[in-house]
């Protein structure tokens, strides 16, 4: 499959393959932060995580069509307005949903999956109700459209690069917030044993309420994202979620570093085999190679060793 | 022996449902619906195959798997694909380019068959086919995952994974599978044409038929020290690996059932519906046939046929009249089961009827030929 192209050809196609793969490897890893948080600290499957993506992608949406109207001198930075719109939207959703829904079935893994999944079908179904079944995009503000010419084969588009520094930004300030503050004491402390954690005197409620807003959040950045990248659908979280799942599973469910590492195998390889197989084959092999693998080491490729 | 057996795996109150629902099924079904609606509880009651296959293994095993689908198609598959080789024989195929393979190979200019193919032309083979490629399968995906002690949450997402992976496939591969569209175009099965309003019927019969020989079979291991020990194992895994069971074995057998019922299910779906596609193995068909089982209570049987078919009878009214409150609808079953009835209508039935039947029959038997007067008299007033 090589031997059609010349070698130069080559390294363009894997330079081009792999940003696209890193635009991808930002989305991935945005929404699988979220989800390896509360997955990693409640136990929990977020279903509708996707639809938390979707939500913040809609707000986004919202915010680019108000601006125009009312502070059309701001339109180039309306984008920093809408990811904290988007934030806050999906971290209260999430916060509202942890209240009516998931504390009630914290020992009952198998069902809150179950509870979840009617969320994201609600969520979806309100979407087409509210923003109609077309998928809809966001007018870019000058600045993010075009693209730099490295070589004059090798292209790489400026609304990507920035998604990458957003999710760089995005990654660093959950890692600084886990590790570096009282709150990310609490979740790690409550993540290794809860009970202990919660004689100790640490409010294990009110941290799971908060961990689980914060992911949610992070879902919301990850669709303000997506919408430099791609259009918003009511099913376009759903189209993501499966990925993300195994994201977070292969990198070993309570480790941050193996998120990362483990968005980064699966994206860049989705990315380079579909220039060379069909979509859909690409997509096909990367899930089984991972399914394999995951065969062989259940408990991911990074795992926290702990106490049971 | 045999009579005790009988007794034994049939108790008088559980004689009395099995019967209750074969009266339903072979009796009121068929003669209150005109022969479109009876196909349609038909097309159900091959759902209800995987439920009662969910029962065991997610009720009782605790194992909760988001891939029924994939055994349902593979058996819908096997089954459309002897249907369409017998279909597209040289003389009805004389237009193609390549006669006598099936026309979406031909539109997608294949000119020979597929090796995979070959052996589907022989009608024993696609009927062994049915029942063990998914079984085979779901045997790989249990011994893959239950030995390495995979289980719970992470066994959901990868049987998810591998529906998905599956549906990818299908759809991809669309000179061997037919893409998106399926196998359609079915007509006769050894020549005897399955689009009839007679083979309908007969098609309907062996369906409920195959439907009380499964629940036969999950009544015996529900009975037997199996059902028991999967219990035990759902409540307390190492408890029963300490007792010297190899509990990864268990979670493999229950699997592999759970994927045979769910294999004939879709065999009978082909036959009845005459095509299958891609959009009975994904995700989404996937996990409703979970809800199917959960509103019908994840610990009966029976219940998960009664779910089957109330869900899917409000699933087909609503989508014809409001079509955008059906999710909605099915939403909030998911969460409403979840949270308020974990144990679905047959928890509901348990609590709330059975009591009040017993109390009645009781009071039947104490007074005698009294509470027929007592109707009487009702019914003067």
């Amino acid at each position: 499959m090589f031997s059609d192209y010349t070698a130069s050809e080559l390294v363009s196609i894997f330079a081009m393959q792999g940003f696209a793969g890193l635009t991808l490897f930002s989305v991935f890893l945005l929404m699988a932060l979220g989800l390896a948080i509360i997955f990693g600290q409640m136990g929990v499957i977020n279903m509708a995580h996707g639809e938390f993506m979707i939500l913040g992608a809609y707000v986004t949406y919202l915010v680019s069509n108000l601006f125009p109207d009312y502070m059309p001198s701001l339109f180039g930075i309306y984008f920093f307005f809408a990811m904290i719109a988007a934030f806050i939207c999906a971290a209260a959703l999430g916060a509202l949903v942890e209240w009516l829904m998931i504390r009630h079935l914290y020992r009952r893994p198998l069902d809150t999956l179950l509870a979840t999944w009617g969320l994201s079908l609600i969520l979806q179904q309100a979407y087409r109700s509210i923003f109609g079944a077309r998928e809809v995009g966001v007018t870019l503000p000058d600045w993010l459209m075009g693209s730099i010419a490295l070589t004059d084969m090798i292209e790489i588009p400026i609304n990507g690069l920035f998604v990458m520094l957003l999710t760089a930004l995005i990654a660093s300030s959950v890692f600084v917030l886990m590790f570096r503050s009282s709150w990310g004491i609490q979740v790690r402390s409550v993540v290794q044993n809860r009970p202990m954690a919660s004689a100790v005197g640490i409010d294990t409620e009110r941290t799971d309420r908060i961990t689980f807003a914060l992911g949610c959040g992070i879902a919301g950045i990850a669709g303000a994202a997506f919408t430099t990248i791609g259009s918003t659908g009511p099913t376009a979280g759903q189209l993501y979620i499966v990925d993300t799942f195994l994201v977070v599973v292969f990198g070993g469910a309570q480790n941050l570093l193996g998120t990362i590492a483990s968005a980064f195998t699966i994206s860049q390889a989705q990315s380079t085999m579909e220039f060379f197989l069909s979509g859909s084959m690409a997509k096909v092999l990367t899930l089984l190679v991972v399914v394999i693998i995951l065969m062989i080491r259940p408990e991911g490729l990074f795992s926290l060793k702990m106490r049971r | 022996m045999p009579t005790k057996g009988l007794k034994y795996l049939l108790p008088k109150p559980e004689l009395i449902y099995f019967l209750v629902l074969a009266c339903v099924i072979f009796m009121i079904l068929p003669i209150t619906l005109d022969i479109f609606r009876l196909n349609l509880v038909g097309k159900y009651l091959t759902y209800a195959f995987v439920a009662v296959g969910l029962v065991l293994c997610w009720g009782y095993g605790g194992i909760l798997s988001l891939g029924q689908g994939v055994f349902f198609g593979l058996g819908g598959y096997c089954m459309a694909m002897f249907l369409k080789l017998e279909a597209s024989d040289p003389e009805s195929t004389a237009i193609q380019s390549t006669p006598g393979i099936p026309d979406f190979m031909d539109w997608n200019q294949l000119t020979e068959l597929p090796w995979f193919w070959l052996p589907f032309s022989s009608f024993s083979f696609a009927t062994i086919a049915v029942l063990i490629v998914p079984t085979l399968f779901a045997y790989i995906i249990g011994v893959a995952m239950f030995k390495r002690r995979v289980g719970g949450v992470y066994f959901a997402i990868i049987t998810r994974a591998i529906a998905s992976i599956l549906t990818i496939l299908i759809i991809g591969q669309q000179g061997y599978t037919g893409g998106v569209n399926g196998i359609t175009d079915l007509r006769t099965l050894l020549g005897w044409d399955i689009r009839t309003d007679s083979a309908k019927y007969i098609l309907y019969y062996i369906n409920g038929i195959l439907l009380f020989l499964c629940l036969l079979f999950a009544q015996f291991i529900r009975k037997s020290k199996l059902g028991r020990l999967l219990l035990a194992m759902r409540e307390r895994e190492d408890r029963v690996r300490f007792s010297g069971y190899d509990v990864a074995n268990l979670k493999i057998f229950v699997f592999c059932i759970a994927a045979l019922f769910s294999a004939i299910g879709g065999a009978m779906f082909t036959l009845q519906v005459g095509f299958m596609s891609p959009s009975f193995v994904g995700i989404v068909p996937s996990i409703e046939l979970v809800i199917f089982c959960a509103v019908g209570g994840r610990m009966s049987i029976l219940g998960a046929v009664y779910g089957t078919l109330i869900v899917n009878y409000a699933k087909t009214t609503f989508s014809e009249s409001f079509p955008e409150l059906w999710l909605f609808a099915m939403g909030a079953l998911f969460i409403g089961v979840v949270m308020a009835f974990p144990n679905g209508l047959a928890g509901v039935y348990k609590a709330h009827i059975e009591p009040k039947i017993t109390a009645l029959m009781a009071s039947i038997k104490r007074n005698g030929g009294l509470s027929i007067s007592l109707l009487t008299n009702t019914a003067k007033q």
